[in-house]
């Protein structure tokens, strides 16, 4: 929230300097004001609960100055650049050359991917961040059924993640059951949830339901919190069974894999592991994605995404298009929810909460909506940049937040690709966009 | 214990806390009635409404201000002021640019900016609970039972609900009679019509911003007062419930918005009061569904309501 933005009329194109310096002064006056208390005062509770503060001018004086120097950077930029309204519509010779390169990046990453363990089999932290981005691809892939393939703006998909985890969680350290009995079991739960969730909210438009997927999600992670004698509470579910090769643990005991395989056992099997378990169940993800989406059902998805109306009026059952997209995004979210607990060995109602909803739809809208590629490069990207930024553990969350108003101000539709639906008339014809409004009826 | 003292005493609690809302409220209503989006920031706004409250007060205080209504008149003026230009500056940046961008862009552009504003406040400020001594103190005994139950009118709950009423008869009038008020309705039933007709409809979307900051900033400072503290992620859970507010008076309406705050603040206390405290969150969430289910359109959310 630094620079102010403005008209992209055409007489600020060919504005002097002077018009330049009026409006930096504008918005360094207006971030003065703005700032004034917020930054220019700092406010402690002290020892005996008594309000103190002291004053922080300079930060203020060069926040002020940022703005100043930003907004006028960012008014020279506009003037070289153009409008932003240019930039909106990549040429198509730019994105034929995006889908060719696509061809081959696809592959290449699948085995670059394959292959992370084996080269960088002694750096723990890079196969741990590995499994957290091969995470965040699945839960990616999973959401980008409701909301990419849908159209369906799902801001409490963190709902279905927390009860694969603790569906896992509790049946493994109340029933022993295993992760392999788990798995499924999480994911039809999930998607029972998805269809419970998806039952009552079918009438609502785009902003709406988004609204009451987030009530469901702070629900689900509330009646967590309280319910203590099942769910642990705050203190969350600990102990939860590591997962097993079909029954064979991956430990330092004599039935462990090292000693039956009769090599030196070392932990670092057990991440190897995990980490192609993920990347099984993320590609499972995609491709029954793919699959769907040329079946009759993803056919429907996506047209219900670009007008719910029409394709009424074209006999698709609107109704159970919707609960199955609900249901297939939940029971991804689910699986993931079972790895999630799994490989943590501990859960906690922490894990699950609204930012986690916001990081998955970013992925999401960030790939651009319905590209499989793009989501696994947003994931990338996102978590990447968190893991980069980690001492600066709020302002991150800032910048995420900044980058997200960005995102949607500078390309809409995904910074890395837009998955067009897979059938359409070649001809476009010339609508207006008033009359293309989704989610009507 | 006579249990209808106990009600009685929940009833005023509820209303107190159904102002609180009911002003937040107003603000989701007239955005959602002008723009069509959730203003997802608002709650944010109104959270910022009260930490600038919070340090003008700390301001006044230190330099040896000591007049309580003197006080309170230049903190309810300043934390509105600054509030209000915080809620210009997010339409500005974050909302204006996408106006005819596809649905979903502004509600997105919407949560990011909450995100902005949530942490924003806590790197500027820190984390930790910010508390004031109690500024009002004092309050009347309407009622005593024979056991002793006192039901208790502080001075602090008799301002808070004044402050409201008084604040929604400027807010009535100005959306009835002033110019802006018309160019505001004009624009919630016809933008490209309006703008023929010689609205300013950028200024007006603005203006309809401001004016919800503002309020949210009185809010703000209700809350600091009633409850005295502040932190910076209380805008999220009120900023839904004050969502839910809205859309259960039905949204575009303004007595809606205030008639679903108040039903929220009564909802909230009687539940913590006679079931569980830890609930009453997913009470209000729970309404949220079930009123949006079945009945999307809220209490007085008919089409041919005057709504701003």
């Amino acid at each position: 929230m630094t620079v102010l933005p403005h008209d992209t009329a055409p007489k600020s194109r060919t504005a002097g300097i002077p018009f330049i310096l009026k409006k930096a002064f504008l918005s360094a006056l207006v971030a003065l004001v703005l700032f004034s208390l917020m930054i220019g005062i700092r406010t402690e509770a002290g020892q005996d609960g008594q309000l103190t503060y002291w004053t922080r001018f300079g930060e203020l004086a060069s926040l002020v100055g940022a703005v100043f120097g930003g907004s006028i950077v960012i008014e020279l930029l506009r003037q070289w650049i153009g409008p932003t309204g240019a930039e909106k519509l990549v040429p198509a010779a730019v994105q034929n050359g995006v889908s060719f390169i696509g061809r081959y990046v696809a592959p290449a990453l699948l085995i670059f991917t394959f292959l992370v363990p084996v080269i960088f089999y002694d750096q723990r932290y890079i196969l741990d961040l590995g499994i957290l981005v091969l995470t965040y691809v699945m839960l990616g892939w999973g959401l980008n059924v409701v909301v990419g393939l849908a159209g369906l703006l799902d801001l409490g998909y963190v709902a279905f993640y927390a009860v694969g985890a603790y569906s896992y969680a509790l049946l493994a350290t109340n029933f022993g059951l295993s992760f392999w009995i788990c798995l499924p079991l999480a994911g039809i739960l999930a998607a029972f949830w998805g269809v419970l969730l998806g039952f009552p909210v079918l009438r609502l438009r785009g902003d709406y339901l988004a609204i009451v997927t987030l009530a469901f999600g702070e629900i689900i992670r509330l009646v967590i919190i309280n319910w203590q004698d099942l769910t642990g509470g705050p203190n969350g579910v600990s102990g939860i069974p590591r997962p097993t090769l079909f029954g064979i643990p991956l430990d330092n005991s004599d039935d462990g894999l090292a000693a039956k395989l009769g090599i030196e056992y070392s932990p670092t099997h057990r991440i190897v592991f995990l980490f192609y378990l993920i990347l099984a169940l993320a590609l499972l993800t995609n491709w029954v994605t793919i699959r769907l989406r040329r079946l009759p059902i993803g056919r429907a998805w996506e047209a219900l995404r670009e007008d719910e109306v029409a394709c009424r009026a074209l006999g698709i059952n609107t109704t159970t298009t919707k609960l199955t997209a609900f249901a297939t995004g939940a029971m991804f979210g689910g699986f993931a929810g079972a790895f999630f607990a799994t490989r943590q060995g501990f859960i906690s109602p922490e894990s699950f909460t609204f930012q986690e909803s916001a990081l998955v739809l970013a992925i999401v809208v960030l790939g651009g909506m319905g590209s499989q590629l793009g989501v696994a490069l947003a994931a990338l990207t996102m978590i990447g940049g968190f893991e980069l930024f980690r001492g600066l553990e709020h302002y991150r969350m800032l910048v995420f937040g900044m980058a997200m108003v960005l995102i949607m101000i500078w390309r809409p539709r995904g910074l890395i690709g837009h998955r067009a639906p897979t059938v359409y008339l070649k001809k476009a014809q010339a609508i207006s966009s008033d009359l293309v409004k989704e989610g009507h009826g | 214990m006579d249990h209808f003292d106990y009600f009685a005493q929940q009833l005023i609690n509820g209303l107190v806390l159904g102002s609180i809302y009911g002003l937040i409220a107003i603000g989701y209503t007239m955005v959602y009635g002008i723009v069509g989006m959730i203003n997802f920031a608002h709650g944010d706004i109104f959270m910022i409404g009260g930490f600038i409250a919070l340090i003008t007060f700390l301001i006044l205080v230190s330099i040896g201000l000591t007049t309580v209504p003197v006080i309170l008149l230049i903190v309810l003026l300043v934390s509105m002021a600054i509030t209000a230009l915080y809620g210009w500056t997010v339409e500005r940046i974050a909302y204006r640019p996408l106006r005819h961008s596809f649905r979903l862009a502004p509600m997105l552009s919407a949560i990011g900016m909450s995100f902005v504003l949530t942490n924003y406040s806590q790197v500027a400020q820190g984390a930790r609970v910010k508390p004031i001594p109690p500024l009002i103190t004092g309050g009347h005994t309407l009622h005593e039972s024979a056991d002793g139950f006192v039901i208790q009118l502080s001075n602090i709950q008799i301002v808070v609900v004044i402050t409201t009423i008084v604040l929604l008869a400027v807010f009535t009038w100005l959306v009835s009679r002033t110019r802006l008020g018309r160019d505001m309705r004009a624009c919630e039933q016809d933008q490209t019509m309006a703008a023929l007709l010689g609205v300013d409809v950028d200024r007006t979307i603005s203006m309809t911003f401001v004016i919800g900051a503002a309020l949210a900033a009185v809010a703000g400072l209700m809350y600091l007062l009633y409850y005295g503290l502040v932190d910076f992620f209380m805008g999220f859970v009120a900023g839904i419930k004050a969502f839910t507010a809205a859309v259960l008076g039905g949204i575009g309406s303004l007595p809606g918005a205030m008639l679903g705050g108040l039903a929220i603040g009564l909802i909230e206390t009687f539940w913590s009061a006679y079931f569980s405290v830890e609930y009453k969150d997913v009470a209000a969430f729970s309404i949220l569904i079930v009123v949006l289910i079945f009945m999307p359109t809220g209490l007085l959310g008919r089409p041919e309501v005057e709504k701003v």
